[in-house]
């Protein structure tokens, strides 16, 4: 019988397949090392003996001395470079999660229009989509800043709605809420609501498993909530007091003042956005084969339930990658603030900070390390979400 | 409605007509099906078979003719259509299992959903339908993980769920490998000798003339002859008819 043992036999290493594959990623590894190396110290050698400068965060802690027209924490010209980056950094968080929120359910909402059978809702949607997306964001953002809420009368003449919202030139004058003592008793009962309410959605959630019916578990909870929550403000003295906006002279006294600044960014970004995610949501949906539709119809669902139920979990997977990237968009292109002067991350920190300090290699790195990260963790989010409705295949 | 056709006519189509666009697709086709019976509709591809039988259960809307299932008429009205519906249950060539839910789930969606049964209800009724087309084990196993006949199995049973009265299948073995066309044919053989009626399209020709009471030929959207098997393959009247034969067999 004649001997076998072709798996003994090794090829010349030059030839080997396992060798040549760790090789190459080797090289890789070390070109992108040393070339990283090369400008790092190409820079650091060129700041120290060219300019006398080197890398130093310590300005960080010196006034800023500079005002910053909005900020959602305490902040005067007194304080630190850092606190004036954080300001523009939370500036920008709060357009980029209002912007995200808003954009996908106008995004949805847009996106299903498109694909409804109805001739008129179908062509609203399509000139919607193919109207923003085709305008320069920049464009859209200073069309909204100059052409629309600069426009709008000034505050003595300000456009009111039910005696409690003033439009003027000056931004949206809306009701905003006072703590008073109670407050933070009220924060408990509410804390109490919610857990309340996550228990009860728990049972919901676990019967609706042992029926096979899903009770509206996100429904109840809110519910619950909100029921405990009124109950407590009913009970309380005053918890929290309405500031309504009055117009007093030349100026809206009270309430809470969106400026036209945030006014325009947040209404351009959403705007231009959900056009985007409108299409996402179309060809997800369109995505799912017609067979699906025809055997949930041929068993007798209805049409919402095969959406619902069918269509929409089949969607969704190959909505979210795509979504995702519109998230990181809306995101990274909040940064165009700077043009219609909101005070954002970039506007407060690239700009005024950098030409204060002269420190363009820190702020810079502080930036891009910043939008970066405030990325990545959207990415994250996506992904783990990603995970779990990834369709089980052999 | 019953007293006025013949009691065990559980399917009248008289002259259905049908059009994609300016495409003719059914021709005036009249069919009456009885209760029990196991009618099997060949013909080349793009004859009208899948559309003849789609229209029964309104996946395709014809614009002629009238269509009568099991004594309610199908109109334009939601309600008919919802009752001929949950009364017919549909197999697909491409299974149309739906991918994001488990066997069981599969199968228990629509009795849950639809004729809101209590879930340990419609698993029992499940399990007993899974074991019925053989496959109990497969249960909590997502389609992409099965083979194309336990899948079309799969799609038979989650039919069965809603306990129609008809089963229309269109072309259930076409889109199978050849070793596993019988498994399917089999549940098919047995699920017929329980009494169920059965529309079947379908090139098995072994099926038709085993399994079939009558069998269909349609050519370019028109019934062209209907008759037993045994007329079919050994006296058929029809030259397309013949021609057709002589083609597949």
């Amino acid at each position: 019988m004649q001997e076998i043992h072709a798996s003994q036999v090794r090829p010349p290493f030059y030839r080997d397949e396992r060798v040549l594959g760790i090789f190459s990623q080797l090289l890789v590894v070390i070109i992108v090392v040393g070339l990283g190396l090369f400008f790092y110290n190409n820079m650091i050698t060129g700041l120290r003996e060219k300019h006398n400068i080197a890398i130093t965060f310590s300005f960080l802690t010196q006034t800023a001395g500079f005002d910053i027209g909005e900020s959602l924490i305490e902040y005067s010209r007194e304080r630190t470079y850092l606190r004036a980056f954080v300001v523009g950094l939370l500036n920008t968080f709060q357009v980029a999660v209002l912007g995200i929120i808003f954009a996908t359910a106008l995004g949805i909402f847009v996106g299903v229009m498109r694909l409804s059978t109805n001739f008129l809702v179908s062509k609203i949607a399509a000139v919607y989509i193919d109207i923003f997306r085709n305008i320069p964001l920049l464009v859209l953002l200073i069309f909204w800043a100059q052409g629309v809420f600069l426009k709008l009368p000034r505050v003595a003449d300000a456009i009111v709605l039910g005696d409690a919202v003033y439009l003027s030139n000056r931004g949206v004058a809306i009701p905003w809420g006072i703590p008073t003592e109670s407050w933070s008793t009220y924060l408990i009962i509410l804390g109490a609501g919610i857990v309340v309410g996550a228990g009860l959605a728990y049972f919901l959630r676990e019967q609706g498993k042992r029926t096979g019916r899903m009770p509206l578990v996100t429904l109840w909870f809110i519910v619950t909530v909100a029921a405990v929550g009124l109950i407590g403000w009913i009970v309380l003295p005053q918890p929290m007091t309405l500031d309504v906006p009055i117009l007093e002279g030349f100026n809206t006294q009270g309430g809470k003042i969106l400026s036209q600044q945030f006014m325009a960014l947040l209404s351009g970004l959403i705007i231009y956005t959900a056009a985007f995610i409108a299409e996402v949501v179309r060809a997800g949906i369109q995505s799912v084969s017609k067979g699906q539709r025809e055997a949930a119809t041929a068993l007798g669902l209805t049409a919402a339930q095969t959406l619902r139920l069918i269509i929409f979990p089949q969607a969704l997977r190959v909505i979210i990658p795509p979504l995702t990237s519109q998230y990181l968009n809306l995101t990274k292109n909040s940064s165009l603030a700077i043009a219609i002067g909101y005070p954002d991350l970039f506007a407060v920190a690239g700009n005024t900070i950098l030409n204060q300090t002269g420190r363009e290699i820190e702020m810079f790195t502080m930036i891009m390390g910043t939008y970066l990260s405030l990325s990545l963790l959207t990415s994250l989010l996506m992904n783990i979400y990603n995970r779990r409705i990834r369709l089980v295949e052999r | 409605m019953s007293e006025n056709t013949a009691a065990d006519e559980i399917i009248i189509c008289q002259d259905v007509c049908k059009w994609f666009g300016d495409f003719q697709a059914l021709k005036n086709c009249s069919l009456r099906v009885q209760a029990q019976e196991v009618v099997v509709i060949i013909g080349p591809s793009g004859s009208g078979k899948s559309t003849f039988i789609r229209c029964i259960n309104r996946l395709e809307e014809h614009q002629a003719g009238d269509i009568i299932v099991d004594g309610i008429p199908l109109t334009r009205d939601v309600r008919n259509i919802e009752q001929i519906r949950s009364e017919t249950g549909m197999v697909f060539q491409q299974f149309n299992l739906f991918p994001h839910l488990t066997v069981l789930e599969n199968i228990t969606l629509a009795p849950i959903q639809v004729r809101k049964m209590k879930k340990d209800e419609a698993m029992e009724t499940a399990m007993g339908l899974l074991n019925r087309v053989g496959i109990p084990e497969q249960a909590d196993k997502y389609p992409g993980q099965l083979s194309g006949g336990q899948q079309q199995r799969v799609a038979i049973a989650r039919s069965l769920a809603m306990s129609p009265k008809i089963m229309l299948f269109d072309e259930p073995t076409s889109a199978l490998d050849p070793e596993m066309i019988k498994e399917v044919l089999d549940v098919m053989q047995e699920l017929a000798e329980t009494g169920m009626t059965m529309l079947v399209v379908t090139h098995e020709m072994g099926f038709a003339r085993e399994v079939a009471d009558r069998i269909v030929f349609m050519d370019g959207g028109e019934i062209m002859e209907v008759g037993t098997p045994e007329h079919f393959f050994t006296n058929a009247q029809h030259e397309r008819t013949k021609l057709f034969l002589s083609q597949i067999l």
